[in-house]
């Protein structure tokens, strides 16, 4: 019924997708996942790293990539400054679990309304020579701007786990994750860690951002379909585990792209709430969990 | 019935009754058309607060419950165009058993969880409507309204009527909860649920007694919404607004008390359909967005907690 050549294509598709998944959980991973903040405007912090993104090609020809690393260091001073308000008006008083939800929902409107004011409901997209070519192996074709946001946020996983596990920063995030009182009284505020720690969530959403608009056309409110992936990616792969969130990703993206060959891609979008909600009720640490 | 209650319900009556004799009196339809969207959203915003202000679980999920309420109306007009409070009982109905659904998932989910699945059962809700030919598709169909309603002059001014009579009974169903037992019960779920589960509150009872009822009020809100707009479309029923403003104004209101979810939803409400006609759709949502960051994060018990606090001081300077 259906060929070896179409099931390999599809299964090809699904990982480099899932690369990109991925790269667009990382940061989650590390809010979320090992910090406790329910950073629910995540993916509209994509969304806002395409703009950026799409801005400077546009405009100056930058290319996609390189945009998105630059606008990371700017973007890690926003994060900072989000964070600064929430801990100040929420976690300090004990209040995150209501309003701070509400907060970063209305964040994520807030964000999703100015993009729409700046630049309208059009679907925006990057020029870049490898956008739009494509190479094979065999029958199995891979499509550059697929392949190039798999590469990039295969390498952004990487760093964050080798930055988690082998810097001092890193591993103070862990130890902030795992018991916040004992590393206070090591002398290291969590505060500040968590700070920083947010701050580089923000940083590579941008960057992820920067993947997104290379893969398709984005418009503001497309950020809504992404909230039940980055999660179901984070969960699934285990809060604040990178492998986790790596293979929860590749897994996501998989099971995507099949549902979408077989099914249509309108029942795509399905699949992500399904693994949420199954991986919630069966196994709540996910895959890797700590 | 203690003497509270009887005023309370006089003054419900009394509303109804003041509502009917508007019709009679008034004829410009816009106004009609803009306070049925203003009273729509009294009884979103009353609605959501019973699950999210007393019992303290976001719900996301608004439009998918109020949709439902509006698409199980469009199958049944589709099939045999029942009376109007028909359509509401069975959106009611159907929006309800969804909402108990959603409250066996409090057994599991939390906080974020929680919320998040209430967005993917709109999310997919929607997409099973888009795919549902019968009732429109992701196109939407038409809908015919009634030519006429004895007593009123246009339909219009009946569906105005029949939301201030739902607006009037949502806030009346939200007071007799917070004034009883079942409020108190909330109260400690929102406060701290093992606690609370400690001292005998039974929770699992209250949780899905808010959903359902939370459910189907923003389901009955839902039905007459085929008949008020004619054309009636997914993305248009499912619309985001309808979770955001449904959070933004009782966040802006107060949490709380049943009058925080008016005031917000009035002042609000009205605030957008002057800045709707006035600028654009879009500035009146960047408004909504920014005083719902704003109240969370200055004022966290909305204008009712500021009022509150306002009268306090006023009255510890004379003493």
């Amino acid at each position: 019924m259906f060929s070896i050549e179409f099931l390999l294509n599809a299964l090809v598709a699904g990982i480099l997708l899932g690369g990109f998944y991925a790269a667009m959980s990382a940061g989650l991973s590390l809010s979320f996942g090992l910090l406790d903040v329910v950073n629910i405007a995540h993916p509209a912090f994509i969304i806002f790293g395409s703009y950026l993104t799409y801005y400077v090609n546009e405009h100056f020809g930058f290319d996609p990539i390189l945009a998105g690393l630059v606008f990371a260091v700017p973007s890690y001073f926003l994060g900072v400054a989000v964070y600064k308000i929430y801990y100040n008006s929420f976690e300090k008083t004990g209040a995150e679990s209501l309003r701070g939800l509400v907060f970063f929902f209305g964040l994520f409107f807030l964000i999703e309304v100015i993009l729409i004011i700046t630049y309208g409901v059009d679907y925006r997209l990057v020029r870049a020579f490898y956008i739009g070519k494509s190479t094979s192996i065999g029958s199995v074709g891979i499509a550059y701007r697929l392949f190039v946001p798999f590469l990039v946020g295969g390498i952004l996983a990487a760093v964050l786990y080798l930055f988690l596990t082998k810097t001092f920063f890193g591993r103070a995030i862990m130890g902030v994750a795992q018991d916040s009182l004992a590393v206070q009284l090591m002398g290291v505020d969590p505060i500040r860690i968590k700070t920083v720690a947010f701050g580089i969530g923000i940083a590579t959403a941008v960057i992820a951002g920067s993947l997104l608009i290379i893969i398709g056309p984005v418009e503001p409110t497309i950020g809504r379909e992404y909230i039940g992936r980055v999660f179901a990616v984070t969960v699934l792969g285990g809060l604040g585990s990178m492998t986790g969130t790596l293979v929860g990703g590749l897994i996501l993206g998989v099971a995507e792209s099949f549902t979408s060959s077989f099914f249509g891609p309108s029942w795509a979008l399905a699949v992500s709430f399904g693994i949420l909600l199954i991986c919630l009720a069966v196994r709540p640490s996910g895959l890797f969990g700590r | 019935m203690s003497k509270e209650r009887k005023l309370f319900l006089i003054v419900a009556a009394v509303l109804i009754v003041g509502a009917f004799l508007i019709t009679t009196q008034m004829e410009n339809r816009f106004y009609y058309k803009a306070a049925y969207v203003v009273l729509q959203y009294v009884v979103l915003a009353t609605a959501w607060n019973i699950l999210g202000g007393y019992t303290g679980y976001v719900n996301f999920g608004t439009a998918g419950f109020f949709a439902m309420g509006a698409y199980t109306a469009v199958a049944l007009i589709k099939t045999w165009k029942p009376p109007l409070y028909l359509l509401l009982v069975m959106g009611g109905l159907v929006s309800g058993l969804l909402g108990l659904g959603i409250g066996y998932l409090t057994l599991r989910l939390k906080g974020v969880f929680f919320s998040i699945a209430t967005l993917a059962l709109a999310v997919v809700l929607q997409m099973l409507i888009s795919n549902w030919s019968y009732v429109g598709g992701g196109a939407g169909t038409a809908i015919l309204k009634p030519r006429s309603v004895p007593l009123f002059s246009n339909y219009d001014e009946f569906l105005f009527f029949v939301m201030a009579s739902i607006a009037v009974v949502s806030v009346a169903v939200a007071w007799l909860i917070e004034k009883s037992w079942i409020g108190r019960g909330m109260a400690a779920i929102r406060d701290n649920e093992e606690a609370a589960e400690c001292m005998g509150v039974p929770i699992l009872k209250l949780k899905l007694f808010a959903t359902t009822v939370s459910g189907a009020l923003m389901g009955i809100a839902g039905a007459p919404f085929s008949y008020f707009v004619v054309y009636i479309e997914p993305t248009s029923a499912f619309h985001l607004d309808y979770a955001v403003n449904s959070l933004a104004m009782p966040m802006i209101g107060g949490t709380t008390t049943w009058m925080g979810p008016l005031v917000g939803a009035v002042l609000v409400g009205t605030a957008q359909q002057i800045a709707t006609v006035t600028l654009s759709s879009e500035m009146n949502l960047l408004i909504v967005g920014s005083l719902l960051v704003g109240f969370v994060v200055f004022a966290p018990d909305g204008l009712v907690g500021l009022f509150g606090k306002i009268r306090s001081r006023l009255a510890g300077r004379e003493a």
